[in-house]
């Protein structure tokens, strides 16, 4: 795919994303989880959190944080701008003392999108500008990378062309739990409208390899073997072995199951099924290791972050994040089980403790026992769940 | 002459027409106010004591909080955040690196003590507790590849209730909800609640010179009955809403109102800035440069200061600080400079009657 085309593609999906305020209908008889919010982090006194896009933390109990700060800078080489900066990555001891800073610097921190912290402890950062994936090993030493940066901008970028319709209804959407109302005209618009890459495959299968196009999160299965969200300017997931070599991507874009618009998030249980919080089509899709469609949840809203709980019963955590354009849709973060059950739900949009301001990444490592990160608002807050049983 | 070379110089005649009368002669006016007393003042030397090293580039926001201490918002390599104390002297720098930080317009402390950026470059309000730490944000910053795409073209989209287009000023009523002036990209004044929870708006993305519609909003302020007033620049007046945005009053004799500003205490007074244009045109500093002392309801009592790149005179006065009314801060854009203004309305008062 060209630059050109990248940024439209983001541009598009960025539009979009901003579009989708669709309320999610119906959660009769879902209990409220009580919950209580902190905010244990105590940051030096020259260092700002900005956007936090990605918190997660590691068995020790160490919290990082990945954020969108500092200033994004566009520089002019011959006659290429080159960009940098604009994020930063931060470890917090358990108790929120400040550690360091890892990866000062990085020409890959651009744009923070997610970031996960793997069973051997491994810090995985997802930068959605550079298209980049970049893995840290506990003494914050690089030890792989997926992708490649752009080694320059356009600028400036083309202006988004408008979105295709998407045919309304197309399928149906009625069955199997969907509670999360009618398709609203809006969502999800940029469907089709994305160029297809490089003149081949379908709009958005990207290229079957490691260049991805805003990759949005990233997950392992046991065998170690690495599955990208890929993302917002491609529509498909693709995996990789433990060392990092291509072995298959899925997806393009669309409604269909085994389509995509905006995949934001993914998780892999114990059995080896890959939960992909696929966005703009507000919903769950899961699919196993070779990426063959299982089955969908409709019940959560739009997806925008979602975390697999660890243990002999797993549950996902799925945040239907408002908008950055609006404080008063949604908010709320679903639990639910494997079966797609909503078990409970907790908090709504806001500014405040305990509400939500565009949600992005969720870390439950210790049950009960949550950080969210937020786009809206700038902090991380540490949830304490108090479940009926 | 060849035609080609007249051609030339009545395109070029033609063009400077249009500079003339369209860029600097349009952002300024002569105020209406006849017969206005002088309000004698110095200017307090040597102000701020800037550390070695350290510069103010445009001095865009200048606030106070209640010890006295200055804070200064300014465009700098990077647009950044200075506290002094009373004296002048420098304590710290609030918000380093900040994503939030891209181009300084404003800068006011609430009743509270919390510090207030807005910032028209990430289109962000930003509200630092006393401490100086982060603890809300209105607006979001476009993200970096959002970032860099052309302007789109076209009438502009309607004004979301929770992103800002270039907004330019932030203040509170004593309820603590928050009015936001915004701005250059849309033409509104926007209240929240304390919580940052949208309540309503008056005018829209559109300009417009009619009531209650904006051309540039450019500073507000909120007196304790919680009634607005509003810097229209471009329109050349000071309109002064009630605290649900209905119009109450249009002040239009005292020029461009670039910015506003409130005392507090029993006995509120009003200023507002007819600041000098920036690019120094032709009869600007001759029309343009002084700031109004007025009532709330908008009787002029005095007026004081004039364009001037010395010392002493303003070079585009871009925001005040009115915590002691007759104590005024000063923030200019072009002399990269904040003054302290010991007034002597007194004087003036005697002026007035001989």
């Amino acid at each position: 795919m060209t630059q050109r085309q990248k940024a439209l593609a983001i541009a598009l999906a960025l539009v979009a994303a901003a579009a989708t305020v669709v309320r999610v209908t119906a959660q009769f008889g879902v209990p409220e989880i009580a919950f209580d919010s902190a905010d244990p982090l105590k940051w030096p006194a020259n260092i700002h959190l900005g956007e936090a896009a990605g918190v997660a933390t590691n068995s020790k109990g160490d919290v990082f944080v990945y954020t969108r700060t500092g200033h994004p800078t566009m520089t002019f080489g011959t006659a290429r701008p080159f960009a940098h900066g604009g994020s930063r990555l931060f470890q917090f001891d358990r108790t929120g003392k400040f550690v360091r800073e890892i990866g000062q610097d990085s020409y890959g921190f651009l744009v923070a999108q997610q970031l996960r912290v793997d069973p051997q402890d491994n810090i995985w950062v997802v930068d959605q500008m550079s298209s980049m994936v970049i893995k840290f090993d506990q003494n914050g030493q690089i030890q792989m990378l997926l992708g490649r940066k752009s080694e320059s901008e356009r600028v400036p970028a083309v202006a988004p062309v408008p979105p295709a319709a998407v045919a309304a209804g197309g399928e149906g959407r009625g069955g199997g739990g969907a509670a999360a109302g009618g398709r609203g005209g809006g969502a999800a618009a940029d469907a089709e409208a994305v160029p297809v890459g490089r003149g081949r495959g379908a709009p958005g299968a990207g290229a079957q390899s490691d260049v991805f196009n805003g990759p949005t999160d990233v997950a392992w299965d046991a065998a170690g073997n690495i599955y990208v969200a890929d993302g917002v300017g491609n529509a498909r997931i693709a995996k990789f072995d433990k060392n990092g070599k291509f072995i298959r991507s899925w997806g393009q874009r669309g409604l269909q199951p085994g389509q995509f618009n905006t995949p934001h998030g993914i998780a892999i249980d114990a059995q080896g099924l890959v939960y992909v919080a696929d966005s703009g089509n507000r919903r769950v899709q899961v699919f196993d290791a070779d990426g063959n469609f299982k089955t969908q949840f409709l019940n959560v809203g739009t997806p925008a972050a979602l975390c697999l709980t660890r243990g002999s019963r797993q549950f996902l955590y799925v945040s239907n994040s408002n908008p950055p354009t609006d404080l008063d849709v949604n908010g709320e973060i679903y639990k639910i089980d494997l079966s797609g059950k909503l078990i409970g739900r907790f908090g709504r949009a806001g500014k405040l403790p305990k509400e939500f301001d565009v949600a992005n990444a969720i870390d439950c490592r210790v049950d009960n026992e949550l950080w969210v990160g937020e786009l809206g608002s700038w902090r991380v807050q540490k949830l304490a769940l108090r479940p009926p049983n | 002459m060849p035609a080609l070379l007249r051609r030339a110089c009545s395109l070029l005649f033609v063009l400077s027409f249009v500079a003339l009368n369209a860029s600097p002669a349009l952002a300024q006016a002569k105020a209406k106010a006849q017969n206005v007393p002088e309000i004698p003042y110095d200017s307090v030397p040597n102000l701020l004591k800037m550390p070695p090293g350290l510069y103010l580039g445009e001095a865009m926001g200048v606030a106070t909080n209640s010890k006295g201490h200055i804070f200064v918002f300014t465009r700098s390599a990077n647009t950044r955040l200075f506290e002094f104390d009373e004296k002048g002297n420098y304590v710290r720098e609030l918000g380093e690196g900040s994503y939030g930080f891209e181009f300084a317009h404003s800068v006011r402390v609430d009743p509270q003590d919390n510090i207030w950026a807005v910032d028209e470059g990430t289109n962000m309000v930003i509200k630092f507790n006393p401490e100086g730490r982060i603890v809300m944000v209105l607006g979001r910053r476009p993200p970096a590849a959002l970032g860099m795409l052309q302007s789109p073209s076209g009438p502009p989209p309607p004004a979301e209730k929770y992103t800002l287009g270039r907004p330019t000023d932030v203040g509170w009523d004593p309820q603590g909800n928050i009015f936001v002036s915004d701005g250059y990209v849309n033409h509104r004044v926007v209240k929240y609640d304390k919580n940052g929870r949208f309540l309503r708006q008056v005018g829209s993305e559109r300009p417009g010179s009619e009531p209650s519609q904006f051309n540039l909003p450019h500073g507000l302020a909120v007196d304790l009955q919680g009634n607005v007033y509003v810097a229209d620049r471009t329109n050349n007046r000071m309109q002064v809403f009630d605290n649900n945005l209905v119009l109450r009053a249009i002040y239009d004799n005292i020029g461009t109102s670039w910015s506003v500003c409130v005392s507090p205490g029993p006995h509120q007074y009003l200023f507002t800035s007819n600041s000098n244009p920036n690019g120094n045109g032709p009869g600007t500093w001759e029309n343009t440069g002084e700031i109004y002392k007025m009532e709330l309801d908008g009787t002029i009592l005095g007026r004081f200061g004039h364009a001037s790149k010395e010392f002493g005179g303003f070079q585009v006065v871009h925001m005040m600080d009115c915590r002691n009314p007759d104590q005024i801060f000063v923030a200019e854009i072009e002399s990269w400079r904040v003054q302290k203004l010991m007034l002597k309305p007194q004087a003036a008062k005697v002026a007035s009657n001989k």
